[in-house]
């Protein structure tokens, strides 16, 4: 299998005040293609933090992080931000749509930022839109949706650049039940359909769609086991 | 950069959707660059309108022109001093015909203002001109009906009398004037022709004088009275020259011994002119003075708002970033958002002051014209603001950490 993401001995430290806090102890994790993982553990553990690290919205203090064959560890900002245009699709929360966008606006803006043309990045938009069944609200603005719509123009977004992890954190945090089991419906279909995905949760029943689930404790990984799906 | 101008297309939509979303503010915000921007079109304009009033006045006279007169035109001090001067007498225009070597047009000039009367027709203050063979070359005047008067009329001092257009519309209106007697003053003359209308001049007829043969005017109307020589040079490179060989001769004519002062003065319209530049160089400081000033306000007002929205859209920078905006991309949206809003103050400014010109041409006498220099200037001016007052708040965005700006509410 290939190998996607290879953390070697992270560490995280923050100085708050004159206090420094150890936000991550020494993670060692490797993430292979097309695995579905969860990431798990209480508020505090560092599980955020790892997510920020991984999603190349944040650096190590310590420690080596190759995403692709890309030493993300060494970058600068603008590089880290190529990294997360080309590699990376987020799925946050909050959903994290722009107000004042349309749909079709909100999912053409990662292809804006690596250069795409207008017709081209119009049409993988639209494709992606109707892939997470939302054909019929290209147009609409965020606050012409409901949460379930507007978490499945996320997706669209996440995953209309082709990413190599599409990297969800909470995504069903501020869903109803319902709504919420439709998008765990849709990450496994994307999983079937190939793509490498980890979700960032702590509800016991969400983390249970991965095929692997990480513990996180302290800083530190406590468990690492895969589950009855795989 | 790849894909440069499809980033920055997207930037111009937000700068116009944020604009859109913040109508009200925007325009308040650029209050002040309206007011730079308007204070100087609007003076602009009224200086070209004066420039081109001022420009035909000029040429209609000549610049070629030398007037030898009492007092000088522009004078700082001591009209004491110019009043005890001797009057200019006609022994100084016969002296300079005879031994002005620089080939010229010499002429004795002179004038008042009387009541000029026809039946029950009466207009006041007339203004009651001299004139003699040369005066219609040299005053570039040109005959509507009849004609000029002839070195006899001239000579014999005739009471005949040449009108201008004014005076035959409101004495005349129904009546051919050539050949009937007014009354200018006390005395009869002659109507034997009427001037070409020549129009206003900053809103003063020009057409509201009579021409009498220079004798008559001063057997009618009194000898006591001093002349102006008008010189003109034939030739324009010739004015320095024709200044000096006629300032040597006036001293001569008036008998001044080497260590006396000249007791008169020789006038030329550079004279106005420099006046006239150094007035509109006031004109034009002023307004650059109030614009820069309004600029700089409006720039303030401008980095302000911006800083405002920059902290309001952290969610956004956010966004953007953690979707592969770079540092720069953010930057530029901001500062392309400054410059469009500012843009937008510079194009208002400038409808307004095309209404200004409008206004001014209208109510006043002075014309008023936008010059299109001022237009490209007003847009430069304002757009710079924006770009100039952007770069911080722009620079602020660009440095937000996406983590943080993702989890602002």
């Amino acid at each position: 299998m290939d190998k996607l993401i290879e953390l070697r001995d992270i560490k995280k430290f923050y100085q708050v005040g004159s206090v420094e806090v150890k936000a991550l102890r020494g993670v060692d994790l490797d993430i292979y293609k097309n695995e579905y993982i969860s990431i798990m553990g209480p508020s505090g553990s560092g599980k955020s933090t790892l997510m920020n690290i991984i999603g190349c919205l944040d650096t190590p203090t310590f420690g080596t992080y190759r995403l692709e064959n890309n030493n993300v560890h060494q970058m600068a900002d603008d590089e880290l931000a190529a990294i997360r245009n080309k590699l990376i699709g987020f799925v946050f929360q909050t959903f994290n749509l722009l107000p004042r966008a349309n749909a079709l606006h909100n999912v053409e803006l990662p292809l804006i930022y690596s250069g795409m043309h207008v017709e081209q990045r119009r049409a993988r938009a639209r494709e992606a839109l109707e892939k997470v069944g939302l054909a019929d609200r290209m147009n609409h603005k965020p606050s012409e949706m409901s949460g379930g719509q507007r978490q499945r123009v996320a997706v669209a977004r996440a995953l209309v650049n082709n990413p190599s992890i599409i990297l969800a954190d909470e995504p069903t945090g501020n869903l109803d039940s319902k709504t919420g089991i439709e998008i765990m419906q849709l990450f496994d279909d994307l999983h079937q359909a190939g793509n490498t995905i980890i979700l960032v949760t702590h509800e016991h029943d969400i983390a249970a769609h991965a095929h692997r689930i990480i513990h996180i404790l302290d800083g530190e990984i406590a468990k690492d086991e895969k589950t009855g799906r795989a | 950069m790849k894909g440069f101008f499809v980033k920055i297309t997207e930037n111009f939509i937000i700068a116009f959707r944020a604009l859109n979303e913040n109508r009200m503010r925007s325009i308040l915000t650029t209050g002040g660059i309206i007011i730079g921007v308007l204070t100087v079109v609007s003076v602009a304009s009224i200086v070209a309108g004066l420039n081109e009033g001022f420009a035909n006045q000029i040429s209609d006279i000549g610049s070629s022109t030398l007037y030898i007169q009492k007092y000088p035109w522009m004078a700082h001090d001591d009209w004491f001093e110019y009043r005890n001067r001797p009057n200019i007498k006609m022994a100084s225009v016969d002296f300079l015909k005879e031994h002005v070597q620089t080939p010229s047009y010499i002429m004795p000039s002179t004038g008042t203002g009387r009541n000029v009367k026809y039946k029950d027709n009466e207009l006041e203050d007339i203004r009651v001109s001299s004139a003699t063979e040369e005066t219609p070359e040299v005053e570039a005047l040109d005959i509507e009906l009849g004609r000029f008067f002839t070195g006899n009329e001239i000579s014999h001092r005739k009471n005949s009398v040449v009108i201008g257009w004014d005076l035959k519309e409101h004495l005349f209106p129904n009546e051919d004037p050539l050949g009937k007697k007014i009354r200018v003053g006390e005395s009869h003359f002659n109507v034997i022709g009427v001037l070409k209308k020549r129009g206003k001049i900053f809103g003063q007829s020009q057409d509201n004088i009579v021409y009498i043969p220079i004798g008559a005017l001063f057997k009618n109307f009194g000898y006591h009275r001093s002349l102006t020589i008008i010189i003109k040079v034939k030739d324009p490179m010739d004015l320095e020259k024709a200044k000096e060989e006629i300032g040597f001769l006036m001293r001569v004519s008036r008998g001044l011994r080497p260590i006396e002062k000249d007791d008169f003065s020789i006038n030329q319209q550079s004279v106005i002119v420099d006046a006239y530049k150094k007035l509109t160089g006031g004109l034009y400081t002023a307004a650059i003075g109030i614009g820069a000033l309004s600029l700089l306000v409006g720039g303030i007002g401008i980095m302000n708002i911006m800083l405002v929205s920059v902290t309001e859209r952290r969610r956004e920078i956010g966004i953007r970033k953690a979707l592969g905006a770079t540092r720069a991309l953010i930057s530029l949206q901001f500062i392309v958002e400054s410059v469009v809003i500012c843009s937008v103050g510079g194009i208002i400014a400038i409808g307004l002051s095309f209404l200004m010109a409008f206004a001014i041409d209208k109510a006043t006498p002075f014309p008023a014209t936008v010059p299109v220099w001022s237009i490209f200037m007003g847009l430069g001016f304002s757009s710079f603001v924006g770009l100039f007052f952007g770069i911080y708040p722009a620079r602020q965005a660009a440095k937000l950490n996406p983590i943080d700006c993702l989890h602002y509410e």
